[in-house]
């Protein structure tokens, strides 16, 4: 099948109290699920918080994953997005000794800027989608970036 | 009212109707017993291990239909009970499992006997809490009892801090509950239903499937009617034994890796499958691309998550069996019981080309007459208790059963040990009937410490040991698969069964004839102590007809045809 390992993105809506998000993480990696990327941040004036997960599988593999979280009894309910906007951060940190207007331009072409000048590194920050963050990574390595961090992605139903 | 934490598990389980928990104190749950010890509500049954409490809490559960209560204390308490919570949450069955921590200022510290002990559950629960405030235990407990035994039943553990059952908190058992995020569903959907029903009366091979959840669902007697009213043929799985009557027309038997070769060959052959509370286990369809092929699917359980989860279903449908079939009830003169006549004609001979039997041709006697001969002596007057092997097998697939409930076995998680603990919390709960837990040599070393406690609370189980000497099951599959290396099976090394009864203040008998047998379970019965039988049986009989593992259905080992003596 084509689509055997295609990915995915789940939001899942919990009730925000303690161990619920090993329960989530217990759920994949005791089925063997696995998971690519995971935010969570409470959801403002609720008691429940947002998880975004970026998995991977067979439509079957995520119709039980689904269905499984659905069984956790502090989860309010799970989105397996087709339609979606997908929003990533990525930090770069760059020797000041290389081009920074170069870099700066790659950046605004990426949502992103200079966010930070040190002594000796600036700090550089994106927000892109996912794939095009990839891309942008691929691009700046020339600058010999010394740390990169992405925060994960975070997804709205369109 | 203004109670402590320790006082309002005990009005907790007052308020939930609860009549006996089983036991074992510890330095973190002390607070707890000393209410125990105060109260007359309720009988605290002190197991004398933690992985029996919560065995005989499951027996208990599984004879009344009510949830188990165990209670255990921190650290080793609650690692020990941990195989019982997983058997428990394997077969589902509702179970609120109270253990004790240390107070919550040492927690985290590595203090003595403090393990994480919800880190470990959470995996083999159905929900657990670490309860941080007395304030909250009220919630929480109701909580555990409605969850356990709501939608698919299953273990609840509710972990409580020696501080938390020392303070005092306002208690008031009659809250609401408010789980917004927990609403099992139980009613099916009327227009999946009608549409099952249609494919039902379509179908030229259909086959009902029955499983543990008509049990859950306390729903076998709306399936029997269903059953007899359509005239289609049923197998039940191996926790479903009971559902129908032995001596039912259209019960063909077990199906499974030991199921009967007519079973298994329904199951191959059905173009419709009609799944009543089932999951679709590995040692129920044996290889899955090859299980009933052919069929269309109706599912009906109430998880959602174990429909399509290994065979995809035609016909989903989502809810409480028993409602579920009721509908199905309403509409059954859509189907036709005639029509299947042929179908049941084809079944049936498959049962008499292969029928469920074995050979008396030694001189050692054979398992599979034991448990008959326990069927034809005691049947409907005895709740059957196994543990986990060959000895196992025989009895699901040779005691007659007639009832639901009448047959408490481990069937997910296989917990050698199960049975003695698991026939006492049934004794409990079901004090007219017979006690019987057959146990294999192998297993009934697992728990046998239990004879103390069946001895101490008169609750007179009668364990029939099939001994062979051997760990039996595994013994099977090197002889078969291992080309008879037996690594570490040999159990020829014993303890005097009969005296080890005999120490605890229990009765033995050995046994090595049927004539001696019926004595034995006779002069048992009649005492009405708790017995250890140890029947000598052949040493290498098999569990016969086996698929092999990830073998197909309809590729059976079959037992050699012989001259019957």
């Amino acid at each position: 099948m084509q689509d055997e390992n295609a990915r995915r993105v789940i939001s899942v809506i919990v009730v925000n109290e303690a161990s619920v998000l090993s329960r989530i993480t217990d759920l994949f990696s005791g089925r063997g699920y696995n998971i690519t990327s995971l935010t969570v941040a409470p959801i403002p004036d609720s008691r429940y918080a947002r998880l975004t997960i970026v998995t991977s599988g067979s439509i079957r593999v995520i119709e039980q994953i689904t269905k499984q979280l659905h069984k956790l009894i502090p989860v309010l309910k799970v989105y397996e997005h087709a339609d979606l906007v997908e929003k990533e951060i990525a930090l770069i940190k760059f020797p000041i000794s290389e081009n920074i207007t170069d870099i700066a331009t790659l950046c605004a072409a990426y949502n992103g800027k200079i966010s930070n000048v040190g002594e000796n590194v600036i700090i550089a920050m994106v927000a892109d989608e996912p794939k095009r963050i990839d891309n942008f990574l691929k691009i700046i390595n020339k600058y010999n970036p010394k740390e990169i961090v992405r925060s994960g992605a975070v997804a709205l139903e369109r | 009212m203004q109670i402590s934490g320790a006082q309002m598990v005990i009005e907790a389980l007052i308020a939930e109707g609860v009549d006996t928990i089983f036991g074992y104190p510890g330095g973190a749950i002390m607070n707890v017993y000393d209410e125990i010890y105060k109260q007359n509500n309720f009988e605290h049954i002190l197991t004398r291990h933690e992985q029996a409490a919560v065995h005989a809490a499951e027996g208990y559960s599984k004879a009344s239909g009510k949830v188990g209560v165990a209670m255990i204390t921190s650290g080793p308490g609650f690692t020990n009970a941990v195989t019982g919570i997983a058997d428990a949450y394997m077969d589902s069955i509702p179970l609120v499992v109270i253990s004790g921590q240390v107070p919550m200022s040492l927690i985290g510290t590595d203090a003595f006997q403090e393990i994480d002990a919800v880190g470990i559950s959470r995996s083999c629960t159905k929900h657990n809490y670490l309860v941080t405030d007395a304030k909250d235990l009220a919630r929480v407990l109701k909580e555990a009892f409605y969850i356990a035994s709501s939608g698919r039943p299953g273990p609840v553990h509710v972990d409580i801090p020696k501080d938390v059952t020392a303070q005092i908190a306002e208690f008031d058992y009659s809250v609401e509950l408010q789980l917004e995020t927990y609403k099992p569903h139980t009613k099916g959907n009327p227009r999946q239903i009608k549409k099952a029903m249609e494919a039902i009366a379509k179908a030229k091979r259909p086959l009902f499937y029955l499983g543990g959840g008509i049990v859950n669902s306390n729903a076998a007697y709306e399936v029997r009617e269903l059953v007899r009213k359509t005239g289609i043929p049923a197998v039940e799985t191996f926790m479903a034994r009971g559902v129908l009557s032995h001596d039912d027309d259209l019960l063909i038997s077990m199906l499974g890796m030991h199921g009967s070769y007519a079973a298994n060959m329904a199951m191959s052959e059905t173009d419709l499958v009609i799944g009543l509370g089932v999951r679709f286990d590995d040692r129920v369809t044996g290889k899955l691309s090859e299980f009933a092929k052919n069929a269309g699917v109706i599912h009906v359980d109430i998880d959602p998550a174990s429909i399509s989860k290994l065979v995809n279903a035609d016909y989903p449908i989502v809810g409480d069996i028993k409602n579920v079939v009721n509908e199905m009830l309403e509409q059954s003169s859509l189907v036709n019981p005639a029509k299947y006549s042929s179908w049941r004609e084809s079944i049936r001979n498959f049962d008499e080309l292969h029928p469920l039997t074995y050979h008396e041709d030694t001189d050692r006697l054979k398992p599979q007459w034991v448990i008959e001969r326990v069927g034809e002596l005691l049947g409907d007057s005895a709740n059957i208790s196994t543990d986990v092997g060959q000895h196992q097998m025989w009895a699901a697939q040779f005691y007659p059963f007639s009832r639901p409930r009448q047959w408490i076995s481990s069937g997910g998680l296989g917990t050698m040990g199960f049975g003695f603990p698991a026939a006492i919390g049934v004794k409990a709960a079901s004090p007219e009937k017979i006690s019987i837990n057959f146990t294999g040599d192998g297993s009934i070393l697992m728990n046998c410490q239990e004879l103390m406690t069946a001895v101490e609370r008169k609750l007179p189980v009668i364990n029939i040991i099939l001994n062979n000497n051997y760990l039996g099951m595994v013994r099977q599959w090197q002889t078969l698969f291992y080309d008879k290396r037996h690594s570490e099976t040999d159990l020829s090394v014993q303890p005097d069964f009969v005296k080890l009864a005999e120490a605890f203040g229990g009765i033995g008998y050995r046994v090595n004839t049927k004539e001696e047998f019926d004595a034995a379970l006779k002069d048992a019965v009649e005492k009405n102590i708790v017995a250890f039988i140890e029947v000598i049986i052949e040493r290498l009989e098999n569990v016969m007809p086996m698929v092999p593992s990830g073998g197909s259905l309809f590729n059976m080992m079959l037992l050699e045809k012989k001259e019957k003596k």
